[in-house]
């Protein structure tokens, strides 16, 4: 034997020399585990000569990784890899040695394995990667590339789901073309019951939020308005960007926030246990049955949400007027009747059912799109969200271009 | 080697089992699943666990790597004892050295196959970056499965190749033994019979204890050393040729069923 395992291993070449004790704590009770695993690396006349000594698991080999990757860059004439004191071989290890082997004789180099216990045979066999070349996580292309790649492919996304979207917004009118010539029937069942969970049960969440908009704006507004003694005007303040703006557009986002995004999740789970799938073999249309009823729901519901919200905005400004301006609820009426005219009113009301089909359609379709995984479920009722809101933001702004330019 | 002072080690180590059940209960409510259940796992074989619905196969094996505790009993895992029936349970350290393959292979969706065999080795920690990603390579050849599996996600893999994928995360960081929940269901019989020759072939090549699962008769008959049948809250131990001997009538049944005689048929294997 060339060496001894865990003994001092003499070496005149001083670089060539590396001497590396490993001392396992894994697995107490495994005798053959808890026993050192030495390295021996040493360079003689053109011979370099790898000793391993001791078991040779997965534990060894990433300690001794390193060691094994420095190795295999020496070009010697000759490779002699002395495995007879391996005691335990895993197929980490047999991993490493393998690696280190074909790293020399994938150069010419002639190597040789000495003394490997037969047993150990068979997993130095199995131990081998097909296509060496599979890039590895350390292969990270130019980050520049990367960026310019992504934004790239965002830019085709998001016009796919353009597409997609627009397409789908097609199917629903075509479905509800087919219900109102009477060749599908109405879900009348499902409808109530989407009707009670995306109205009435969200009737409370929107009073409350819409109330306390209307008490922050009239309580910020009066504080202003004082000083140039126009006190006043903050019924008309509270009156016109409740109607118009605020009414809508936070009623609408609770619902996105609430309904949208249940829409997507109860479709998507749907989805992914091929329930969806189930329906189409059964001859239904999942049109039909999960979206238009839902379609239904949230047009009708919307709304009735708006007014809501819209008289529970006006209580939160006549409360503030009431406590700060000392006004009286008359007078407060009577000032609002001036502020406001039918279409301050009327707008905010028009704007309720076409947000709530933006709500419904991107819901739905997002719940559509969910594909295999729970994880797909999570990401699309995300996306159904920051979608909707987004849609119903860019529409709301190109009312108000609209509004303005027609008068009203 | 090491100086051998604890008297446990002065046997042949080999020979001791690799898994001990004593007087195992197991009860859910009122119902009691396994009482004063025994069962020995010989080191380095491949036993079959049957039994009909509801007789607690699942629960046997998540008792023995410590998911369910049970009311009572204790159980010795490669020579180390756990005391289950007062809550004790194994050891990380300990867990480390079992690999679990779940019947739908359980692999973590957010993450590639190579990620998911990688994990396990995260967590032991220590590893070289790069000797991981080698190593979940080498897995994933070890399984059987193409190099470019690796980058993939579980749901863009067909099902016999999640199983595959989940069998290489319970190799990963080459336990002693492994734990099969139903490894053939849900594949076709080619598939099924490929499976069984892969899970042989990683037996005697990374020298496994296997304890699987299965109501594949072909699968008990081509790789099962021995069967273990869960009858009346308490396992009945034998080889096929035993257990086909044995009276009891749901054995009877279960051995000798229309199924049963066609997997015996199969040319080859003697019944």
């Amino acid at each position: 034997m060339g060496f001894s395992g865990t003994g001092d291993v003499p070496g005149d070449n001083h670089h060539a020399d590396r001497f590396i004790p490993v001392s396992l704590d894994w697995g107490e009770q495994d005798v053959a585990a808890a026993v050192e695993t030495s390295l021996s690396i040493t360079e003689a006349g053109g011979e370099l000569r790898v000793g391993i000594a001791g078991p040779l698991t997965v534990e060894a080999a990433a300690r001794l990784d390193r060691q094994f990757r420095q190795a295999v860059k020496a070009s010697p004439r000759q490779v002699v890899i002395d495995a007879a004191e391996v005691t335990a071989l895993d197929s980490a290890g047999a991993w490493v040695l393998r690696r280190t082997s074909e790293a020399f004789s994938g150069r010419g180099i002639d190597v040789r394995l000495d003394g490997l216990q037969s047993e150990f045979e068979a997993l130095l066999e199995k131990a081998f990667i097909p296509d060496p070349d599979v890039p590895t996580d350390e292969d990270r292309p130019n980050p520049l590339i990367v960026i310019t790649a992504r934004a790239g492919k965002a830019m085709f996304d998001m016009a796919h789901v353009g597409r997609d979207l627009f397409g789908f917004f097609g199917l629903t009118i075509v479905s509800l073309l087919a219900l109102l010539t009477g060749r599908t029937k109405l879900r009348f069942v499902a409808l109530v019951s989407q009707l009670e969970y995306v109205g009435l049960n969200a009737v409370g969440i929107v009073a409350l939020l819409c109330f306390l908009v209307g008490v922050v704006l009239a309580y910020m507004g009066s504080l202003q308005l004082e000083r140039f003694g126009a006190a006043i005007l903050t019924v008309n303040l509270v009156g016109v960007s409740v109607l118009r703006e605020i009414g809508v557009l936070l009623t609408a986002i609770i619902v996105a926030g609430r309904s949208g995004s249940a829409f997507t999740a109860q479709i998507g789970t749907m989805k992914v246990n091929q329930e969806v799938d189930a329906l189409e073999t059964l001859g239904l249309s999942p049109v039909d049955v999960l979206v238009i009823p839902r379609l239904i729901a949230l047009f009708i519901a919307l709304p009735i949400l708006v007014f809501i919200g819209d008289i529970a905005g006006l209580a939160g400004g006549a409360m503030i007027s009431v406590l700060t301006l000392d006004l009286t609820i008359q007078q407060f009426l009577t000032q609002l009747r001036g502020a406001v005219d039918f279409w301050d009113f009327g707008t905010g009301m028009l704007k309720a059912p076409v947000f709530a089909y933006v709500i419904a359609v991107v819901g739905c379709h997002q719940g559509l799109k969910v594909s295999g995984s729970a994880e797909s479920v999570g990401f699309r009722t995300t996306k159904a969200v920051v979608e909707s809101i987004f849609i119903v933001i860019v529409l709301d702004a190109l009312f108000a271009v609209f509004f303005a330019e027609i008068g009203i | 080697m090491a100086a051998m002072t604890d008297e446990s080690f002065s046997g042949d180590v080999a020979s001791q089992p690799a898994i001990r059940l004593r007087g195992i209960r197991n009860a859910f409510g009122t119902q009691v699943v396994h009482d004063q259940l025994d069962l020995d796992v010989r080191r380095g074989e491949v036993l079959g666990v049957v039994g009909g619905s509801g007789t607690g196969k699942s629960v046997l094996l998540r008792t023995i790597i410590g998911l369910q505790i049970p009311a009572a009993g204790e159980i010795e895992l490669l020579g180390e004892r756990i005391e289950a029936g007062r809550g004790e349970m194994p050891t990380r350290k300990l867990q480390g050295r079992f690999g679990m393959m779940f019947q739908d292979g359980a692999l973590f969706s957010s993450l590639t196959v190579a990620q998911n065999i990688m994990a396990p080795m995260r967590e032991r920690g220590g590893i070289p970056k790069l000797l991981m990603r080698e190593l979940a390579l080498l897995k994933i050849n070890m399984v059987g499965l193409p190099p470019n599996a690796a980058d993939k996600f579980p749901s863009q893999l067909s099902g016999g190749m999640r199983k595959r994928a989940s069998l290489a995360r319970a190799l990963a960081l080459d336990p002693q033994v492994v734990f099969l929940d139903e490894p053939t269901a849900g594949l076709d019989p080619i598939g099924a019979s490929n499976f069984d020759m892969l899970i042989r072939d990683l037996q005697s090549s990374l020298n496994l204890t296997v304890v699987m699962v299965t109501h594949d008769l072909d699968s008990l008959v081509a790789i099962c050393d021995r069967i273990a049948v869960l009858l009346d809250k308490q396992v009945t131990v034998g080889t096929m040729q035993e257990l086909v001997a044995n009276p009891h009538p749901w054995i009877q049944e279960y051995f000798h069923g229309p199924r049963a005689r066609a997997a015996f048929e199969t040319p080859g294997l003697k019944g």
